[in-house]
């Protein structure tokens, strides 16, 4: 008979931890030495993703795989590391302070349930940085930055996470007996998985406020905090959910190729400003147009301007359409000009006016008293057969303004429209556009 | 065939076609187009895209996914870019490949967000604290969107180093019509993966050392602080010296094979015209028409903001007693060109109104 013997795979490496002596980190990365023989895993494939302060010193101790990077974001790495890949096991060892700075990771993080386990070595102050106070300080506690007592109220962490969440949250202290079982449960967790461990900054916290351990489970209790495993439920894991989601989409984009249908008679570089109000499909009537050109042989670009509100205030777009390829430039004085509402035109109104005997402006009956140098060609809607709606004006009179000055045919326009979306109302107002 | 597309899809599919298997980004105008067009096409290819919580984990993530094996992505713009620094200085120390995509606004602060600007040319460049080399590439078309998106991906496997594309609200958002034969294939390198030993190495100076990939067998540290060849945090003298001099000789010491810029060079011209990104386009219109009256003029594109391709400037400056830089800021590469002009007049031709430089504007200053 042989026995198959595996030597227990080592975690912790030799050497000594640099933490001051009674300083909490130490006993909680041994109860997570502990908890990782338990599990058994590769350490390999165990990434231990340490913050900042004496708490992100941690990861140097392990021989595990581990990802040392900026204060308060560790939680944004290992979200990183576990989409990429989330057959590894993540863990984040953060301090109280990284997670203060990167609370919104935190919130974020238990709010996706992203499949790691975060480690909070809270000793209620910033141990490196000289013993300042941080979100966890209790109130009435002294340290470097406190020095008449600390006014501000302590972040609950357990309930920010849990009532955000969590999948996994557990409050207890770096003493307590089942804190590698818990370790256990946190890492076995599919979901974002928290334990917030009270410990004792021998340096800064202790002294400072004749601090124990008694007095870590006091102060617990007179914030009315709760303490074990506070919240376990079943969730979904998001990079898992994610990939889950992702199965039998269609395939990625590819180049869609506008065929050449039509000859235009366009010799010279024309340029065109339509100018409408925001919301008001002026883009995306300029948009046909250039399609439209393309099919016609030419080489259109499309420059837009419109305020950070998209549906008020003006919206812009200049087609400039050429027999030859041209990279987009600023467009002073166009060739064209199609104005359908008042807010294009306070937008275009020193354009028109700069506008020579060259030019033609395209407008309605409203704005027909338009102060410019250019031929002016006023277009009513209302002599349509068909009602026209507001949206599809821009459309409407940029078909006119192609169909009278012959700038390709009108059939590029339909053509290009009956490919598009919104084709049925947008192949209406072409139709009632080249009968104006 | 021809299409009718704008920067922001050509940048997306150049990621794609580059083989980007991870984008993570935050909302923000003009950049928005990145995001969501990489929130729709990443999972088709097996991929992941992911709306951070803000800009500082969305690089962060990019950083953690790139170290897990993918091939990373984010775009943002100003604004974004100065809450991604610190993380800059994190894939710079940790030798992380990573495409930053900087869809530049009108800064500073929230600017204009729908207003064109190139007024973070030299933000790229300093971004992050320690003063270290920067790859960054601008296009300055569609086409260039699309291949120099792939090629920031090439660059940076091959320096493993953040690598920056730096583009603009106009050449993001507009339309123009591309023949679908032009766009040139880029090889992008295969990462090259390496397993067990140190993950990082720092002599030869200048070489760069494969990345050490988590969960491939070995274990792997990788760590932002100064660290010796493992990994672990050091304050020995000649470790923490070769660590600095190999970050930035790794880049210097290779800028041959970064230099990219579009010259369209005239015998004898006394007069040469040096643009990028959008203002490129304007700067090639402007050598055409000056010509066309006469005037002998030189024009030069770079492709390759950072580090500054001095060989190809100082090339397309031979002869030339008169340099012409427009740029949509009041001069920002204007000076290191000067640096490089030696004596001859520089003249810069900016715009800061929110308006592209009309292509009068540089045949006016040419002649
Ligand atoms: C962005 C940034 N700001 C400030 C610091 C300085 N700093 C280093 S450690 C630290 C606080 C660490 O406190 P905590 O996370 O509680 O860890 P501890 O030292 O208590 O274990 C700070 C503020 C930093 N590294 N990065
Ligand atoms: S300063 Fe505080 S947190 Fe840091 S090692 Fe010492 S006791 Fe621990
Ligand atoms: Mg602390």
């Amino acid at each position: 008979m042989t026995v198959d013997i595996t030597p227990l795979r080592r975690y912790r490496n030799e050497t000594p931890y640099p933490f001051c002596p009674g300083c909490g980190h130490g006993s909680i990365l041994d109860k997570l030495s502990e908890a990782l023989a338990t599990i058994d895993i590769d350490p390999a494939s165990v990434v231990v993703v340490s913050d900042i302060g004496c708490a992100g010193l941690s990861d140097q101790y392990f021989d595990t795989s581990a990802f040392h990077g900026l204060h308060g974001r560790s939680i944004t790495y290992a979200t990183g590391v576990k989409l990429a890949r989330p057959e590894l096991t993540v863990i984040v060892i953060m301090g109280d302070g990284g997670t203060g700075i990167g609370g919104t990771h935190l919130i974020n993080a238990a709010r996706r349930n992203v499949g790691i386990t975060v480690l909070v070595f809270n000793n209620l102050n910033f141990g490196m940085t000289g013993g300042q106070h941080s979100t966890t300080t209790p109130d009435g506690a002294v340290t470097a930055t406190t020095p008449g007592g600390n006014l501000e109220h302590p972040l609950d962490i357990c309930a920010t996470v849990g009532v955000n969440g969590a999948g996994y949250v557990y409050r207890g202290t770096s003493f307590d007996d089942d804190l590698s079982t818990r370790i256990v449960e946190a890492i076995r967790h599919p979901g974002f998985a928290l334990l917030d461990i009270w410990e004792l900054c021998t340096a800064y916290f202790v002294p400072a406020n004749k601090f124990t351990r008694r007095g870590l489970e006091s102060t617990i209790e007179r914030l009315g905090l709760a303490t074990g495993v506070l919240y376990q439920h079943d969730v979904a894991e998001y990079a898992t959910a994610y990939r889950a989601a992702s199965r039998d989409l269609p395939s990625r984009m590819r180049p869609v190729g506008i065929p050449t249908t039509h000859p235009s008679p366009l010799t010279d570089t024309t340029s065109l400003v339509v100018a409408g109000s925001a919301g008001a499909k002026v883009r995306s009537a300029a948009r046909l147009v250039g399609e439209a050109a393309i099919r016609s042989g030419l080489w259109a670009t499309q420059r837009d301007d419109y305020p950070v509100t998209v549906k008020t205030g003006h919206s812009l777009s200049e087609v400039v359409l050429g027999p030859r390829p041209a990279a987009p430039v600023g467009v002073t004085v166009p060739d064209v000009a199609v104005v359908v509402s008042a807010d294009g035109l306070r937008k275009v109104q020193p354009m028109l006016a700069a506008m020579g005997l060259n030019g033609v402006v395209f407008t309605i009956p409203e704005f027909a008293d338009v102060v410019t140098g250019a031929r002016l060609v006023v277009i009513d809607p209302t002599a349509s057969p068909v009602r026209i709606p507001k949206a599809q004006l821009a459309l409407v009179l940029l078909t006119a303004a192609v169909a009278r000055l012959g700038l390709f045919p009108v059939e590029a326009m339909t053509e290009a429209a009956a490919a598009g979306a919104f084709a049925e109302e947008n192949l209406a107002a072409i139709e009632a556009g080249r009968g104006l | 065939m021809r299409e009718y597309i704008d920067g922001s899809t050509a940048i997306v599919r150049g990621a794609l076609d580059a083989g980007c298997t991870f984008f993570a980004g935050y909302p923000i105008t003009p950049a928005s187009g990145i995001l969501m067009a990489m929130m729709r096409e990443l999972p088709k290819v097996g991929g992941v895209a992911i709306q951070g919580e803000d800009e500082i984990a969305s690089i962060g993530m990019c950083i953690g996914a790139t170290l897990a094996g993918s091939r990373a992505m984010t775009a943002t713009s100003g604004p974004g870019i100065s809450l991604y620094s610190e993380n800059i200085g994190l894939a710079v120390m940790g030798e992380v490949p990573l495409v930053i995509v900087d869809v530049q606004r009108l800064g500073p602060s929230t600017g204009g967000a729908t207003t064109v600007s190139q007024g973070d040319v030299q933000f790229v460049r300093w971004g992050t604290g320690g003063g270290f080399p920067i790859i960054a590439l601008a296009p300055s078309t569609v086409t260039e969107s699309y291949w120099l998106t792939a090629k920031a991906f090439d660059l940076a496997e091959r320096f493993r180093c953040p690598v920056f594309v730096v583009t603009d609200k106009e050449l993001a958002t507009t339309l123009t019509t591309v023949d679908l034969e032009s766009y040139p294939t880029i090889q992008v390198r295969d990462r090259e993966v390496g397993s067990g030993g140190p993950p990082y190495r720092y002599a030869p100076a200048d070489e760069v050392a494969p990345l050490h990939e988590f969960g491939r067998g070995a274990t792997v540290r990788f760590t932002g602080s100064t660290h010796d060849t493992g990994g672990y945090i050091t304050k020995h003298l000649p470790t923490v010296d070769a660590l600095n001099r190999h970050l930035s000789e790794k880049i210097e010491d290779h800028r041959d094979e970064i230099e990219l810029a579009d010259a369209d060079l005239e015998d004898g011209a006394p007069t040469l015209v040096i643009g990028y990104g959008v203002t490129g386009g304007a700067v090639r219109a402007a050598v055409a028409e000056a010509r066309r009256r006469g005037i002998r003029v030189s024009g030069l594109v770079v492709q390759s903001l950072w580090p500054i391709p001095e060989t190809v400037i100082r090339r397309a400056m031979e002869g030339v007693d008169r340099v012409v830089v427009p740029e949509l800021n009041l001069g920002l590469y204007r000076r290191e060109v000067e640096r490089i002009a030696a004596g001859r007049s520089v003249v810069g031709v900016n715009r800061v109104d929110g308006e592209l430089i009309d292509v009068d504007q540089i045949v006016e200053a040419v002649t």
